[in-house]
C-alpha cells in the first residue's frame, strides 16, 4: 500500500486532533472527502465508472461476455474481478510491487460479493449448464490517497449499475439451440444493484476510528476493519486489517459506525447515479482531460 | 451524525482569468522554437537546435539582455543559496543526513552544519556521530537553509541559526515550489493564531505559534503536549485555504494566505474543500489582492 512518513510529532499532532473529533483537513471522524462520480467513461466496455474520492483515483470497467456456467451452480452466472494497481499511483507499484495489494483488494472483493443476495446472478443465465453471462469486473488504481477499498467498492457498484448487457434469445432450431443476439443496440438488461453493498473502512487511530483515512491517518493507524454494508444497513463482510490489536468493544462500536456511515454512503451514491442517470444524452462528459 | 458528499464532475476552469498585467507572456512547450535570431545565448530550459533555440521545459520565456531561459510552470525545486526549505529526513549516514526536499536528488545535511544543543561551538566527535539518530531521524521535519548547491544539482543545507532546526507538531501541505513567492521572510506570525513556513521547496509547514520566542526557540525536544481545539481549527483552516489557492494556482504569500483566510470565515472548515466554495474564497481573495495593489 502506499504509504507516508511521519515524524512522531505529526502523528500525535493527528491522533490528538482525531480525539477531538477535528481531523487536519476540518473534517468529523464520520466524514468522507468529496467524492466525484462519473459513469461511462470508456466506450468499448459495456459499463464503466470512474471515482475521485480526494487524491484516490479508481476506474472500473465492466465487460460482459458468454461463458459456460460453474459445475456447482449451472442456472447462473458469475463475476470476475481483477485489480490492476497501475505505476502512475505511486512508484512502489513499478513492475510487480502492485500484484500483492491487487491480490489482496481482488480477494476481498470476491469475499464481499460472494453473498447470494448482492447480485441476482440468476438473470445473468441464458442456457441452464450451457450459456451464461460472465461479468468482468476490471478495477485499475489511477492514483492512491488513502482508503482504496471504499473508493474501489463504490466504482464497482457504479459501473454495475452502469453495465447493459444485450438481450439475447435461444432459439430451438432443428434439435440445437442458437443463441440470437437483438438487432437494436439499445435493447439491453440493466443489473439490479440495490443489493450490492459498499465498503466502509474504519481505521482505529488513538481510542476513536475514523471514516475515509487520507495517507497520513492510515500512516497513524495500526489496524482497521473492512466492513461490507448494503443499502438497508446489513452488513455483508467483516475483514480485520493491520497489524495492532482491536478491542472486541470497539469492534461494536465501529460496525455500528459502518452500518450508520454505509447508509449515508448508499443514499449519496444512488442520488448522484439516478441525477446522471435523467441527465440522459445532454449530459457533457468530463472524462479525463476536465 | 456522517456526512457524505457526492456530486458529477464538472469540467474545471480557473476562476477569473485575469488580463496579463505586464505584458503578454511568451508560453512555450518543450519542442517550440524560442527564436530564430542567433544572438542570444541559451540559458535554463533552452538549447541550441541546428542555430535555433528551441525549448526544452514548459512555461514562461524570461529574456535577461542576451540570456533567454525559460521558467518552468511545474517543475521539482532547484536550490538556490539563501532559500529556506522544509525537508524530510530520509536517511542517516556517517557525518551527514539525506533530506528530502522534493529536488531531483536528495539535499545533504552535514553534521557539521547542524547547531548542537545548547549551542556549543566545537569539532564534532566521533560520540557526536554516534548520537546522530538521537537528534535526528528518519521522517522528522526540518527547516533549514541552503548552504551550497553541488555542480549535479544535490543541495547543501545548514540549520546554523535558532530559527531554523527540528519542527514539532503541525501540518504539512505539498506544493509545486514555483508557487511559493520569493519574500524576504518565510517565517510568518500570522495574526489569526497560528504559524506558518513557506518553505521555497514548496513544502508549507503550519503550526501553532510557540508561546515564548526566547534563545532555546528550535530545540530538539519537541513538545508532544496536546494542541488547543481552538488552534486546531485556525491550523486547518489555514491547510484548507492553501489547498484552495494552490488548486486555483494563485501565488503563496502570506497576504494571500492572510485574505484567504478571511475570506473563509463565513464557511465550515471542511466546506472549503468543495469546487464551488473554493472558486468563491479564491476570487474573493484575488479581488482583494488587486485591490491592494491598485
Amino acid at each position: 500500500m502506499a504509504s507516508v512518513v511521519l515524524s512522531e510529532a505529526e502523528k500525535v499532532y493527528i491522533v490528538h486532533g482525531v480525539q477531538e473529533d477535528l481531523r487536519v483537513d476540518g473534517r468529523g471522524c464520520e466524514d468522507y472527502r468529496c467524492a466525484e462520480i462519473e459513469t461511462d467513461v470508456v466506450s468499448n466496455t459495456s459499463g464503466s465508472a470512474r471515482v475521485k474520492l480526494g487524491h484516490t483515483d479508481i476506474l472500473v470497467g465492466v465487460k460482459a461476455e458468454m461463458g459456460t456456467p460453474k459445475l456447482e451452480k449451472p442456472d447462473e452466472g458469475y463475476l470476475e474481478f481483477f485489480v490492476d494497481c497501475s505505476a502512475n499511483a505511486t512508484p512502489e507499484f513499478e513492475g510487480r510491487g502492485g500484484e500483492e495489494l491487487g491480490a489482496e483488494i481482488a480477494n476481498t472483493l470476491y469475499r464481499v460479493f460472494s453473498t447470494e443476495s448482492s447480485v441476482d446472478l440468476k438473470s445473468l443465465c441464458i442456457n441452464p449448464r450451457e450459456h451464461c453471462w460472465v461479468l468482468y469486473v476490471d478495477v485499475l488504481l489511477l492514483e492512491c490517497g488513502g482508503n482504496l477499498f471504499d473508493a474501489i467498492s463504490l466504482a464497482v457498484k457504479a459501473a454495475l449499475f452502469n453495465t447493459r448487457i444485450p438481450k439475447v434469445r435461444v432459439l430451438e432450431v432443428e434439435g440445437s439451440k442458437e443463441i440470437e443476439l437483438s438487432d437494436d443496440p439499445y435493447d439491453c438488461i440493466r443489473l439490479n444493484v440495490d443489493d450490492v453493498p459498499c465498503i466502509v473502512t474504519l481505521s482505529k487511530i488513538g481510542y476513536r476510528h475514523v471514516v475515509d483515512a487520507t495517507l497520513q491517518e492510515e500512516a497513524c493507524s495500526l489496524a482497521s476493519l473492512l466492513l461490507a454494508v448494503t443499502s438497508k444497513g446489513a452488513l455483508t463482510s467483516v475483514k480485520k486489517m493491520g497489524k495492532g490489536s482491536l478491542d472486541p468493544e470497539s469492534i461494536f462500536e465501529m460496525m455500528e459506525t459502518g452500518r450508520r456511515v454505509g447508509k449515508s454512503l448508499h443514499a449519496a451514491l444512488q442520488k448522484t447515479l439516478d441525477e446522471e442517470e435523467s441527465l440522459g444524452t445532454s449530459r457533457q462528459k468530463v472524462g479525463f482531460l476536465g | 451524525m456522517a456526512a457524505v458528499t457526492m456530486r458529477l464532475p464538472v469540467a474545471r476552469n480557473v476562476a477569473g482569468q485575469s488580463a496579463p498585467r505586464d505584458g503578454e507572456k511568451h508560453l512555450v512547450v518543450p519542442g517550440d522554437t524560442i527564436t530564430m535570431d542567433t544572438g542570444y545565448m541559451s540559458g535554463h530550459g533552452t538549447y541550441l537546435d541546428e542555430e535555433k533555440l528551441t525549448a526544452s521545459v514548459a512555461g514562461a520565456v524570461e529574456r535577461v539582455n542576451k540570456l533567454v531561459c525559460v521558467k518552468a510552470l511545474k517543475t521539482r525545486y532547484n536550490g538556490e543559496v539563501g532559500d529556506i526549505v522544509v525537508g524530510r529526513i530520509t536517511e542517516v549516514q556517517q557525518k551527514r543526513w539525506k533530506v528530502e526536499t522534493n529536488s531531483r536528488l536528495d539535499s545533504v545535511l552535514l553534521l557539521s552544519s547542524m547547531n548542537l544543543p545548547g549551542g556549543e561551538l566545537r569539532r564534532r566527535s566521533a560520540e557526536d556521530e554516534l548520537a546522530m539518530r538521537d537528534y535526528l531521524q528518519e521522517g522528522d521535519l526540518i527547516s533549514a537553509e541552503v548552504q551550497s548547491v553541488f555542480s549535479d544539482g544535490a543541495v547543501s543545507l545548514h540549520t546554523r541559526s535558532l530559527k531554523y532546526g527540528k519542527l514539532g507538531q503541525g501540518v504539512l501541505v505539498q506544493v509545486s515550489p514555483s508557487l511559493v513567492k520569493r519574500q524576504k521572510t518565510h517565517f510568518h506570525d500570522l495574526p489569526c493564531g497560528a504559524s506558518v513556513i513557506l518553505g521555497n521547496n514548496g513544502f508549507i509547514w503550519i503550526y501553532p505559534t510557540p508561546e515564548q520566542r526566547n534563545e532555546e526557540s528550535r530545540s530538539f525536544i519537541t513538545s508532544l503536549e496536546p494542541v488547543p481545539l481552538s488552534d486546531r481549527e485556525v491550523i486547518s483552516r489555514i491547510r484548507n485555504c492553501v489547498v484552495a489557492l494552490v488548486t486555483q494556482k494563485l501565488m503563496l504569500f502570506d497576504t494571500s494566505i492572510l485574505f484567504c483566510y478571511e475570506a473563509s470565515l463565513g464557511h465550515q472548515i471542511k466546506d472549503i474543500l468543495k469546487p464551488e466554495v473554493m472558486e468563491e474564497i479564491v476570487l474573493e481573495t484575488r479581488q482583494r489582492l488587486l485591490a491592494l495593489e491598485g
